[in-house]
């Protein structure tokens, strides 16, 4: 490609997407740096604070998302990019909900069977077999 | 569509509608679909395969977590550092999270100074985010090295608790070291030939960009495994 095709592809600026990068200030990638800063600041604080439960949970999911939103839509220039190439990469990771969904499920079942195998084990005293404790380097 | 009105545009730019018109029309015209460089377009679809690989790591690792009935051993305290005799928890995960944050602004600004075609500029910043992206290997490597020797840490076991926690982290910590670990070499590559004026030669520097997107999900994938395996 020409040097002069990149000048008019910027020039022209067509609504979403760009051929050859649209030049944004750098002015940009530092407030959207600084954000990412502070939000990392505020998820590590949720640790040293010892939030727990719920509070802890939904802060930690919020900051994560807030920091993953930042940087594919501004670092990843996706927020300049054409809707198809948007709806191409950000949809098919839905699909992930799904097995997320039943792997929590399937988790949960595995959990509930093990804690009934276990107490089985304990209520008969003749197979319950100790199970060796694990030390580093065995 | 308006073909006389737009004619002015680059090749692949003439449907210049947004919205879901303009998906129509970027799929159903008989021209290329992504009016991008085929390379961004590629570099977008290995990602998002990998986006795939490294969730499989972090679902299994949710379900392993789930399904124990031993005790999960506590991040917050086995991440500990002790730091001119006080205990910080997570100390060093904290100061790799920064680190890659930090790279992957300079990466950015590298590929904003790529399009203004400033080689010099651009390969610094390249470099100084290779650099940060070794010292992040670095200091994995530091942890992993503690986590093993001084803690005891196995892939089948640990003393803390449940012994799925040292298969979960190995198995993630290390794909995604070896990602960052892959990406420095490709940054040093890409750097190496903006300098040379490879690039220029070649009338583009979306390779630049191209190799920003791979950077840029290395540091997203730590976003996620930050959230889910040092804070959860």
């Amino acid at each position: 490609m020409a040097h002069g095709h990149s000048a008019e592809a910027a020039a022209h600026a067509p609504a979403g997407g760009h051929g050859e990068g649209v030049q944004h200030p750098i002015r940009i990638y530092l407030w959207i740096w600084a954000l990412l800063f502070v939000f990392s600041t505020f998820s590590y604080l949720v640790d040293y604070f010892r939030l727990q439960g719920m509070l802890r949970w939904s802060l930690i999911i919020i900051f994560m998302l807030l920091k993953a939103g930042f940087i594919v839509a501004i670092f990843m220039h996706m927020a300049w990019e054409r809707l198809a190439l948007k709806l191409a990469i950000l949809v098919p990771p839905l699909a992930l909900m799904v097995l997320l969904g039943l792997m929590a499920i399937e988790g949960d079942y595995t959990f509930v069977t093990r804690l009934q195998s276990f107490v089985q084990q304990i209520q008969t005293p003749g197979e319950h077999r100790e199970v060796p404790k694990f030390t580093p380097g065995h | 569509m308006n073909h006389e009105s737009t004619s002015a545009l680059p090749a692949g730019l003439e449907y210049s509608e947004g919205g879901l018109k303009g998906v129509t029309a970027d799929w159903s015209a008989d021209k290329q679909a992504f009016p991008v460089p085929w390379g961004k377009a590629m570099m977008w679809i290995f990602l998002l395969s990998d986006t795939f690989i490294f969730s499989c790591f972090l679902v299994s690792y949710m379900n392993v977590r789930i399904s124990t009935t031993d005790v999960w051993p506590n991040p917050s305290e086995v991440f500990a550092l002790t730091v001119f005799g006080k205990t910080v928890p997570l100390f060093l995960i904290a100061i790799m999270t920064m680190i890659l944050i930090t790279s992957s602004g300079t990466m950015a600004m590298a590929v904003n100074f790529g399009y203004r075609r400033d080689r010099g500029k651009t390969a610094a910043l390249m470099f100084a985010t290779a650099a940060l992206g070794l010292s992040f290997v670095g200091m994995q490597a530091f942890e992993w090295s503690k986590l093993i020797l001084d803690e005891g840490v196995r892939p089948w076991g640990n003393p803390m608790g449940a012994p799925q926690f040292g298969s979960a982290f190995f198995m993630i910590t290390g794909f995604h070291g070896l990602h960052v670990s892959c990406g420095v070499i490709y940054l040093c590559v890409v750097a190496k030939r903006v300098l040379s004026g490879f690039y220029e030669r070649k009338g583009t520097y979306e390779t630049v960009e191209v190799a920003g997107l791979y950077w840029h999900f290395v540091d997203l994938v730590w976003v996620f495994i930050f959230a889910f395996f040092y804070l959860w």
